[in-house]
């Protein structure tokens, strides 16, 4: 629009002028329909989430009464500290932190190196094996449950953190097939160039690869930590004693034991749901666009 | 680009015996891949072998599996429930992976635009699929109930007379579907992460070329975000054919079987019925089902999946 009006020689200004503020105000009517957009999108995605932070700061006799009522008569803040308090989940907190955290850096780790290898390594039989990576992601879980229960179990790690910890040292077909589009997405010249100045295939994934792939990196952390912190079926398949259960463990043990009291299994979910939050709004910062390959503009 | 070509004429030229460079791409490959083979071999291989042999067992856990050849199958062929499982699936499948892949691709575009506040709103949008499992079930009972939900009495103020949803045989998987897409958070995050690793200059070079927003989405967004479709595709299939542990809560697959989805039915026989031979069976005509319908998909890739680094080899 603007290149329109220069090439009119007379009268240029005025319709430079024109031309501008049009521009201005498609601009800012863009904005107003983004806004209007996610204003009305999060009401949609916000408001069962509100639901629950209301009922858990409703008095028991509230939780269930209709028509609906949106907030309480008065907030019951201890409905937090009881329910934080009724079962031993500093405990639960803690367990929940170690098995996540050593999860995440396994599968950064792992993933990284097998999708790498996947993506720019040619190799005989490769295809077939990434069927295979695939075929894993394929089986549903409930078959291989109790053949790799039977696993641990002989190698007497039941009833430890171990069989919740060591699989993510050796990838997750998840992550390396998400990596592996990632890593395709990356053009080849920027590898040769480091080829030539002698680097190994380790230096290129660390010191082209890795910094290039940020936001899938970034992807990769948030799923491993909110899998692993929300995992209940392996948890419940491995630990006995209270002391090694996680939280997702004892929000379901809370739930059996104290179903009546709804606003403190509400308010019990929101706690542990923080931890979450802080990982994804700081994570997030890592999807702006434009960051990645500004080094590459005049390719 | 020498450089390049050089890298592929060292794979080319002898054809029976490898160059050594190529010999030696290959070690380093099956170094990078250790840690995956290692794994599949230890973790992987051995339950997904026993499962298939368990399938032609009768098994109750309990006692010692006895060969029973393929009675397991032609059990599965005549069973009714099977069939209406797989019928249930496909439904809530294709429906919540459709809706689920078109929502969070509109999402992330929305989410990757550069206006204040930000932040704040991918965390919305994101939060629905953080919310752990088991609360979001209950949640989503309260907001269903035909006479005291949220979403009934919404409708009731339009004068809308909201269906029973998951108490009626027809409404109870579109209810699924709704839920699943109010979690496509993951999704989306995918998305919003492949949006990032398109180069900017592509689109300043279809501006120069006079492309409007429209063309540009067309010719530049798709194409280069094309290998992330394919992957949210390919497993949101996976995933939607093996849910079960939200329906389990939610429905238990009632009312009259209506949402008995496949995984429900696996568990149904494995943990409630013991019969770990029949669940086996069933797992495994799944298993064969979703590497049919994951080939399907790679093949058709060839024709709208875009690769910038692809080696060809």
């Amino acid at each position: 629009m603007r290149t329109e009006a220069q090439v009119t020689p007379s009268g240029r200004v005025i319709a430079r002028r024109t031309a501008l503020s049009s521009v201005r105000l498609t601009r800012r009517l863009h904005r107003i329909l983004i806004y209007a957009l996610l204003i009305l999108g999060s009401i949609f995605y916000v408001l069962p989430f509100m639901w629950m932070i209301s009922t858990s700061l409703k008095p028991s006799q509230e939780v269930f009464t209709f028509p609906p009522q949106f907030l309480p008569t008065y907030f019951q803040w201890r409905n937090y500290i009881e329910g934080w308090t009724a079962l031993p989940f500093n405990t639960f907190l803690k367990n929940s932190l170690i098995v996540t955290c050593s999860n995440v850096v396994g599968n950064l780790i792992s993933c990284c190196l097998v999708a790498y290898g996947f993506a720019r390594l040619r190799a005989r039989g490769k295809g077939l094996l990434f069927l295979m990576v695939l075929a894993t992601l394929m089986i549903p879980r409930e078959v291989t449950i109790v053949p790799t229960f039977i696993l641990f179990s002989k190698l007497h790690l039941v009833n430890t953190l171990w069989p919740l910890i060591l699989p993510a040292w050796f990838g997750y077909p998840f992550f390396i097939f998400l990596l592996r589009q990632f890593f395709m997405g990356i053009p080849l010249d920027l590898d040769d160039a480091a080829r030539i100045d002698g680097a190994s295939n380790l230096r290129i994934l660390t010191h082209i690869i890795l910094p290039l792939s940020k936001p899938a990196l970034a992807t990769v952390a948030i799923f491993a930590f909110v899998g692993n912190w929300n995992n209940l079926l392996d948890p419940l398949i491995y630990l006995r004693s209270t002391e090694k259960f996680t939280l997702a463990i004892g929000l379901n043990l809370f739930r059996g034991q104290y179903f009546t009291q709804y606003n403190q299994l509400m308010a019990v979910s929101i706690l542990t749901l923080l931890p979450i939050l802080v990982i994804f709004f700081v994570a997030q910062k890592y999807f702006i666009q434009g960051i990645t390959l500004t080094g590459m503009g005049g390719r | 680009m020498q450089i390049a070509l050089g890298r592929g004429l060292a794979f080319r030229r002898h054809k029976g015996t490898m160059s050594r460079s190529a010999r030696r791409e290959e070690l380093e490959f099956y170094l990078f891949i250790s840690p995956w083979l290692i794994g599949f071999l230890l973790f992987g291989a051995g339950p997904i072998v026993a499962s298939a042999l368990i399938s032609f067992t009768d098994w109750s856990l309990l006692s010692s599996p006895h060969w029973i050849g393929i009675e397991n199958y032609r059990r599965l062929v005549q069973d009714p429930l099977f069939y209406k499982a797989l019928v249930n699936t496909i439904y809530f499948g294709a429906g919540s992976v459709i809706l689920g892949v078109i929502v969070s691709f509109l999402l992330a575009l929305l989410l990757n635009q550069k206006v204040w506040g930000m932040p704040l709103f991918r965390t919305i949008f994101y939060l629905p699929s953080v919310v752990a499992g088991i609360a979001t079930a209950l949640l989503w009972v309260n907001i269903f109930h035909p006479d005291f939900g949220m979403i009934n009495y919404v409708l009731g103020l339009f004068g809308i007379q909201g269906p029973g949803w998951l108490q009626s045989e027809e409404w109870v998987i579109p209810a699924l579907i709704i839920m699943s897409v109010w979690g496509a958070g993951n999704t989306m995050v995918i998305y919003l992460a492949g949006l990032q690793n398109i180069p900017e200059h592509l689109y300043e070079a279809a501006a120069i070329d006079g492309a409007g927003a429209w063309s540009k989405f067309w010719h530049v967004t798709v194409p280069m975000i094309s290998p992330v479709i394919f992957f949210n595709l390919v497993t949101g299939f996976i995933a939607s054919l093996q849910a079960f542990v939200l329906i389990l809560v939610m429905t238990n697959g009632g009312p009259a079987d209506a949402s008995l989805v496949y995984g429900l039915y696996i568990y149904r026989q494995a943990f409630e019925y013991f019969d770990m031979g029949y669940a086996s069976a069933l797992a495994w005509v799944l298993f064969v089902l979703i590497i049919l319908i994951t080939a399907l998909q790679f093949k058709f890739a060839q024709r709208w999946v875009y690769y910038e680094g692809d080696i060809r080899g």
